[in-house]
């Protein structure tokens, strides 16, 4: 199988493998328990926190929480700031259209309690204009939140801008870094954020393990009640061993950032090549301003679901926008936001190439993608339609 | 878990009676209004027995596979029984569909239904 949907999940490295097995063998005692055994698990979580600190040029490690991932990141450090925003009176918030769900509906909520929330238009290219984020702040802005880069179309933003913009206006500014965190050099010193958001299986981490780093004066509200961990906020005694995984794998991915990054753009760039020689293509998402990994096109006449069979067929696992792979039967946000209309982003195809790529690899997802777009097209009533000119092409 | 039967993928990954009928009698185009999915059926009726049937879908698997059921179900058969083919039955045809996917086989008998009504008023 070529694993093409790094995007989704990645496979726990080796590495942090080890790590996990190792903590749980040897050093599974419960952090909190003051003898010597649970010290020790202790001092595991400790210097976890610290390193991750160092690796994101975090001042204090215990600006570091830890959480069950992402999702859970994202909504503590949203929901946090609206706390402290209301204390103030501050009700508003900044953010974009093509956030992830775990940003996108905890703003629902917060709209529901009365929030006001402007979402910056994320244009053509999938990219947030700082000068835009500028404009949409007001009196009673207490939060923006911009993704790092996109899950789906993989375009980063500018978020060393935005975040100079947030902190001369006196506003908080949280990043969800999910999908950049150990692929792109991140410096939250020097990027002016003040929150973000990590999930370890993005970068060869466990699964249901993350963190959120929060710059020192900042308070966090529970999402979580109960015991004392995490300084109080967040109750449940840690997955000691995940963290610790977490750990490791965050430091083998920052070793070698430089070279995946190489690699993987260089993969990445001749499989749009490829793919951009199928008629009535095209890219979604700026194509350099992307991660080393992502690859993501519209292709118009197909759907997507029947794509991604046909390849799941082949041994290529990849994901899709479209409606019909969405148990809402609504096609991606994150596509519409970019202005792919209904019946294109259906021919969405998403692959995000992991460190393992092969050359071979390359040529043979070009090889069928061509092939399977051009079988779907050949029994497609849309495609048939806009080949006779009865329909205009959009791509 | 696969998501679909095996049934599903078989119809999916080889369906049966695809492509156009140049001259055919009754054709149907229908849309889903749930996900924008389109199927197309093309009839070649002759002493009300239907000859022969073939599809166009630009659709999800379970989409592509209940419109090449369909297309079995009907073909040789009278327009009165075609006339009475349900989603039910080309799903329970296909070993069932995931709930979420019950809309993609409601298109293949309308896409059914409105290339027999085209025959129908061809005929006046
Ligand atoms: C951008 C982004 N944010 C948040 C999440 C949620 O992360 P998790 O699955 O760890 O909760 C994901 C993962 O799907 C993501 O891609
Ligand atoms: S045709 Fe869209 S979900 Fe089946």
């Amino acid at each position: 199988m070529i694993y093409a949907d790094n995007a989704a999940t990645t496979a726990i490295s080796e590495g942090a493998l080890k790590t996990f097995i190792k903590v749980n063998e040897e050093t599974w005692g419960n952090p909190s328990s003051l003898y010597t055994f649970g010290q020790k698990a202790k001092e595991i979580l400790e210097g976890t926190r610290e390193d991750i600190a160092k690796a994101i040029g975090a001042e204090f490690p215990r600006e570091i929480f830890f959480t069950s991932g992402g999702s859970e990141a994202d909504n503590q450090a949203i929901i946090s700031a609206a706390r402290l925003g209301e204390r103030k009176g501050k009700k508003h918030i900044v953010s974009s259209a093509f956030e992830h769900h775990a940003v996108l509906h905890t703003l629902e909520k917060l709209k529901k309690e009365g929030f006001e929330i402007t979402l910056v238009d994320v244009h053509e290219n999938g990219l947030v204009v700082p000068s835009e984020v500028e404009a949409a702040i007001k009196e009673d802005t207490c939060l923006v939140t911009i993704m790092y880069a996109n899950n789906e179309i993989g375009t980063i933003q500018p978020i060393k801008e935005i975040g100079e913009i947030c902190h001369k206006k006196g506003v908080l500014f949280h990043t969800d870094a999910v999908q950049a965190i150990g692929h792109l050099p991140i410096n939250v010193a020097d990027e002016n954020i003040d929150m973000l958001s990590a999930s370890a299986h993005k970068f060869h981490g466990p699964k249901g393990v993350g963190f959120l780093y929060v710059k020192k004066g900042i308070a966090l509200t529970n999402i979580i009640e109960g015991g004392a961990q995490e300084r109080g906020k967040r109750a449940g005694t840690e997955n000691v061993a995940g963290i610790a995984a977490m750990g490791t794998a965050l430091k083998e991915a920052l070793d070698n950032l430089d070279d995946n990054a190489k690699k993987l753009s260089e993969k990445r760039d001749r499989i749009i090549k490829g793919l951009k020689e199928i008629e009535h293509s095209a890219i979604n998402g700026d194509e350099t301003k992307r991660l080393p990994s992502n690859v993501n096109f519209c292709f118009e006449g197909i759907e997507g679901e029947s794509l991604l069979l046909l390849l799941d067929d082949r041994g290529i696992a990849a994901s899709s926008g479209s409606a019909c792979t969405s148990g809402s039967l609504d096609p991606s946000h994150v596509l519409l936001a970019i202005g792919r209309v209904h019946d294109v982003a259906h021919g969405s195809l998403r692959l995000s190439i992991g460190e393992d790529i092969t050359d071979e690899d390359v040529e043979y997802i070009i090889k069928n993608v061509k092939e399977v777009v051009e079988y779907l097209r050949s029994f497609s009533p849309v495609w048939r339609n806009l080949v006779a000119g009865k329909a205009e092409f959009i791509l | 878990m696969a998501l679909y039967s095996e049934k599903v993928m078989d119809h999916f990954r080889n369906p049966r009676n695809v492509g156009v009928i140049e001259d055919a009698n009754g054709i149907g185009e229908v849309g889903n209004a749930k996900c924008g999915d389109i199927m197309k059926m093309y009839l070649k009726i002759e002493d009300g027995i239907i000859e022969d049937v073939k599809f166009e879908t630009f659709g999800c698997g379970s989409a592509i596979a209940s419109s090449s059921m369909a297309t079995e179900l009907i073909k040789g058969k009278p327009v009165e029984d075609a006339m009475k083919l349900t989603n039910e039955a080309v799903a329970e045809a296909l070993d069932g569909l995931p709930d979420y996917k019950m809309h993609c086989s409601v298109l293949a008998e309308e896409a059914i239904k409105s290339a027999l009504e085209d025959y129908e008023s061809r005929k006046k």
